[in-house]
């Protein structure tokens, strides 16, 4: 069981989190503008890398914040968590 | 005959315990375990094997032996125990197993439980090094737990006769375990093993409590307890396992680790036998030979698989009168169900050239350091040539490993690696060290050398067992390298070596060695297999612990609850609450039962409890703006006072939810969802709200418990509640469709909404939920003359799949647009963006051979659908594959309609009302006719009344 460090709560079990996928696919400012390949591009598409990974976690059963996190995909080890509207800390995997 | 000594091992000789093993009475000692007790009977077969029915016997003292399995069946039937590990107590019945057991039919009675614990350094194992570390630790000042799986401390220590500093080592334990116990903040849990280890220091450990005291086990207690241990650092001084050496027949009962007896011996005062031959590649067999000899074992012969013995231990031997074989082996043995001789040759040669008569032979290969929990917490192993087996192969920043779980063998320098442990993990976690702990000093006459690598004696590979509890040989694994498999964790999968209770403790590496010679590939260049928990057998019932029966999963109940269960409601589970699902009356099964719930309800008046309905409080500046973005219909120009029905799609724009919302007040809104989705639909909210939109002034509360609801149905709903509500005007000019008000109802203040979810004159009743009996008593009684009838679950479907109102979950998947439900109407036009608009105009959405919700009525009015059920297109089926063009949501009997329908998704179904479709039920193809989704009162006449 994994602890993850809430920027609001601190470290809690993993079991406390929801995970919501990529972070920084905002919603785009003009959806009726894009094409229905940019659109898809949006609700279809995400990166998967093997390496780190910016993605959006939940503090479910906690403080119920949104929060983003650099996860190693290989590793599981959790790199940096920021608040949302922060930029992406530099991180050394 | 007995084989237990006179004197020695931890055992009470004065106390007799009575038990039987499969159908004989035996006595034993406490102190014994079932499998101690059983050899001092002589008796060595506990069961057969899996696959072959060959006997088997006890390889191994501990829990890592492959074979003793067996079943106790009193106090309470318990499967794949083992029997060196079932600590005996007065009155245990138990049989050998087969590699199978059995769960018992009846509950167990026993309680389970679970503990979060939080320590600075956890030592796992309390031999030699995990004391050393335990105590340095704790004499540093950090809180320390100290876990071992044994029921006393001790370790390796407790199988041999060692004297420490001059003294038994069970006083030097005594003392370090005193000193443990008398240090604030240490805990020190015996019958306890760490089965899993995960990240981030947290550490999974089974503690049986009462396991061993058998009846007398006080009811009270927990028997096991599953400790949740979170550290900051870690200590595994785990030890090493004996590691036998793969011969022909090398299964039979009577063949075991040297180690073992040697443990049997100190330990139980047990001997193994009469007559032993010693097979050995290291220097450890020959303190079991020794000891044993001198305890009245007659020690026939010791094979050294190397070329030269040990000069000090041979001259030992000599000087005991018994006989050591250097370059020799045992390549086969003779016997049934137990073993009767020794085959011995010469390492080199095919064939043997002496048979020496025996019932014992003792078989000691190397050792492998006991690395599952170091593996588990992801650290790399290191193969080392020398010891023939993984050793912990890195370091890791809060894993340090002590003790023979290194590889280290002597036992000085494994206390050493203890305290540098103990005081390294003490330091990580941010304590100074205390007074320094004394290393012991042995008086072992055991050297630490290691010994030759040595997997398998070559002889008949199909009797060669290396996995003697799946009956997987030697030719098992030429069989896996020979198909062309080359990683170890293919061939465990190929032949399922270490896939039993053992997880292939005394074989894994074996297979491991043979798969590398057979490559001829270095070891050191393979990749072992992964170690996974649990490192022992776990129970579920201890994995469940409390959370069993009621305690399962919470259960939610609706403030009139008790009304429906006096009133015999049989109950649906919908999420974690439990919904009236209908009330039979005297006989009524499901059917009659619902069909006279509707028929009332569509006739006179019916009522049901709604409080499952999710409800959230919307609130905030912008809440109507935030509103308009969820649902695909225009909510800002909601006038207060008034209620509409949205319906809310995903980004994909695939339906989600449904429900009405209500205009509480200039700024606040009250939203409800299905019963199922309410806090999925809060979390949709708050994630728009947190991470897209954050300068919107809106904040979402749920208010599902506050409020009892109460839907009042049918066209006498509006004398009940007049007569309730004297102070509302309920006329239709006053109080119309879509739209609430506040009254008061049986004398409480409510919340009455004006909306139908079965085509009714209805109106819904939300009081506080405090009031929720009062108020449905109350309604009752008023109604009493109407004969108001209460409803469930399965009439409230009925009743809406008849006005075709699709149940979000039911008719929709994650593929289902508003669309293709045909609501059409509920898509705003004028609104410039919500979420899932832009998804309505891709072309996949804009298919005309899209999945569509439609009526079907079956041609034969008396045939009712199976829910699930396919939807072909001609009378007959074609060959395969056929075309499947949707399937059946919902099918009941109709009272109102007097016959059987359903509602269904199939493609273009908008297009095909009228048209005749085939659902095959079993071996029949039912012709239905395709119809409109609303099925009854088309036109809506009764909404009004
Ligand atoms: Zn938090």
């Amino acid at each position: 069981m994994q602890l993850i460090p809430c920027p609001w709560c601190g470290p809690r079990e993993e079991a406390e989190f929801h995970y919501g996928g990529q972070a920084h696919v905002a919603y785009p400012e003009d959806p009726a503008a894009l094409t229905d390949e940019q659109w898809a591009q949006y609700v279809f598409f995400r990166e998967n890398p093997s390496g780190p990974f910016a993605e959006r976690w939940s503090h479910h059963a906690g403080c119920r914040r949104w929060f983003n996190a650099v996860r190693d995909t290989r590793t599981h080890d959790l790199l940096a968590v920021y608040r949302v509207g922060e930029p992406m800390p530099e991180v050394t995997a | 005959m007995t084989f237990r000594t006179p004197t020695g091992g931890s055992i009470d000789r004065n106390t007799l315990l009575h038990f039987t093993f499969n159908g004989r009475p035996y006595t034993g000692h406490p102190g014994d375990t079932l499998a101690s007790a059983l050899l001092a009977h002589g008796v060595h077969q506990i069961g057969s094997s899996v696959k072959l029915g060959r006997p088997r016997g006890i390889v191994a003292a501990g829990s890592e032996d492959p074979t003793s399995l067996v079943q106790v069946e009193a106090p309470f039937s318990e499967p794949m125990l083992l029997a060196t590990t079932v600590e005996l107590y007065d009155g245990l019945v138990a049989r050998g197993l087969a590699g199978q057991g059995r769960l018992s039919p009846e509950p167990d009675p026993a309680r389970y439980d679970a503990k979060h614990e939080h320590c600075d350094v956890l030592v796992v194992g309390a031999g030699p090094a995990g004391l050393v570390a335990a105590l340095t630790a704790a004499r540093s000042g950090a809180r320390v737990v100290l876990v071992d799986e044994q029921n006393q401390a001790g370790g390796a220590l407790l199988g041999v006769d060692e004297y420490l500093d001059d003294r038994p080592s069970a006083e030097w334990v005594a003392d370090v375990v005193a000193e443990l116990k008398s240090t604030p903040g240490v805990l020190v849990l015996e019958r306890t093993t760490a089965f899993g280890m995960y990240q981030d220091g947290f550490v999974l450990a089974l503690q049986k409590r009462t396991d061993h005291l058998g009846f007398a086990a006080p009811a009270s207690v927990a028997r096991q307890r599953v400790w949740r241990i979170r550290t900051r650092q870690t200590v595994l001084a785990t030890g090493a396992h004996e590691r036998p050496v793969a011969f022909a027949d090398n299964d039979r009962p009577g063949i075991m680790l040297a180690s073992s007896a040697r443990t049997f011996l100190h330990r139980y005062g047990v001997l193994p036998g009469s007559r032993a031959v010693v097979f050995t590649t290291d220097d450890s067999a020959y303190c079991a030979a020794i000891d044993l000899a001198e305890s009245g074992v007659d020690i026939a012969l010791v094979t050294d698989a190397r070329p030269e013995p040990p000069a000090r231990l041979a001259a030992e031997c000599a000087a005991r009168g018994i006989e050591v074989r250097a370059g020799h082996v045992v390549a086969g043995t003779d016997g049934d169900r137990r073993v009767t001789g020794a085959r011995i040759a010469p390492l080199a040669a095919t064939s043997p050239d002496l048979t020496v008569d025996c019932d014992t032979v003792l078989v000691s290969g190397g050792w492998n350091p006991v690395v599952s929990l170091f593996s588990q917490a992801r650290g790399k192993l290191r193969y080392d040539a020398e010891l023939g087996a993984f050793v912990p192969g890195e370091e890791l920043p809060t894993v340090r490993v002590a003790g023979s779980a290194t590889g280290e063998l002597d036992l000085g320098a494994c206390a050493r690696q203890g305290r540098d442990a103990g005081a390294q993990a003490a330091a990580a976690a941010g304590f100074t060290p205390g007074g320094q702990v004394p290393l012991p000093v042995s008086d072992s006459r055991c050297t630490a050398r290691s010994g030759l690598v040595l997997w398998r004696v070559p002889g008949d590979d199909d009797a060669s067992f290396v996995d003697l509890q799946r009956d997987s040989t030697v030719a098992d694994v030429l069989r896996a390298t020979g198909a062309g498999l080359r990683s170890l964790e293919h061939v465990k999968r190929y032949t399922t070596i270490g896939t039993a209770h053992d997880q292939g403790k005394t074989s894994g590496m074996i297979a491991a060695g043979i798969v590398a010679e057979e490559l001829g590939v270095e070891l050191a260049e393979q990749r072992p297999t992964t170690f996974r928990p649990p490192f022992t057998s776990v129970s579920f019932a201890a994995l469940a612990g409390r959370d069993r029966g009621e305690l399962h999963d919470p259960v939610r109940v609706t403030s009139i609850h008790p009304w429906h269960v006096a009133h015999g409601a049989l109950f649906e589970d919908v999420g974690q609450w439990k919904r009236p699902w209908y009330y039979p009356r005297d006989g009524e099964d499901l059917h009659t039962a619902v069909l006279r719930e509707c028929k009332a309800t569509r006739e006179s008046v019916g009522m049901m409890d709604g409080s499952t309905l999710g409800k959230i409080d919307v609130q905030g500046r912008d809440a109507g703006k935030f509103l308009d973005m969820l649902y695909t219909n225009m909510m800002s120009t909601l006038k207060v006072g008034r209620i509409r029905y949205g319906v809310m799609c995903g980004v994909d724009g695939m339906v989600i939810d449904d429900g009405t919302v209500i205009r509480v007040g200039e700024e606040r809104y009250l939203v409800t969802t299905t019963t199922g989705n309410a806090a999925k639909i809060l979390d949709w909210m708050e994630e728009w709200l947190q991470t897209e939109w954050p300068h919107l002034d809106v904040h979402c509360t749920s208010v599902t418990e506050h409020w009892a609801t109460i839907p009042l149905v049918g066209p006498r709903s509006r004398d009940v509640l007049a007569a309730v509500a004297p102070s509302l005007d309920v006329s239709n000019e006053a109080f119309e469709f879509m739209t609430w008000r506040e009254a008061e109802v049986a004398g409480v203040p409510a919340r009455v909404c004006r909306i139908s979810f079965s085509g009714e004159l209805a109106y819904e009743i939300n009081v506080t939920a405090w009031h929720g009996i009062a108020v449905w008593e109350a309604l009752m009684a008023a109604g009493e003359k109407y004969g108001i009838t209460p409803y469930g679950t399965e009439t409230m479907h009925v009743l809406r799949a008849e006005k075709g109102y699709p149940i979000i979950g039911q008719e929709t998947d994650a593929t289902v647009t508003p669309q293709d439900l045909g609501m059409s109407w509920a898509v705003s036009k004028k609104k410039p963006d919500f979420i899932g608009k832009r998804s309505f105009a891709r072309a996949e959405n804009n298919r005309t051979d899209r999945k569509q919700l439609v009526g079907l009525l079956p041609v034969d009015p008396a045939v009712l659908l199976p829910e699930g059920s396919q939807i072909v297109e001609t009378d007959r089926l074609p060959e395969p594959p056929v075309r499947m063009l949707g399937h059946v949501t919902s099918s009941y009997p109709s009272a109102a309609l007097g016959r059987t329908f359903a509602l269904a998704l199939v493609r273009s179904g908008h297009e095909r009302i009228g048209e005749t479709l085939y659902v095959p039920v079993e071996d029949s193809l039912v012709p239905v006719t395709v119809t409109e989704s609303v099925l009854y009162d088309k036109e809506g006449a009764r909404r009004d009344g």
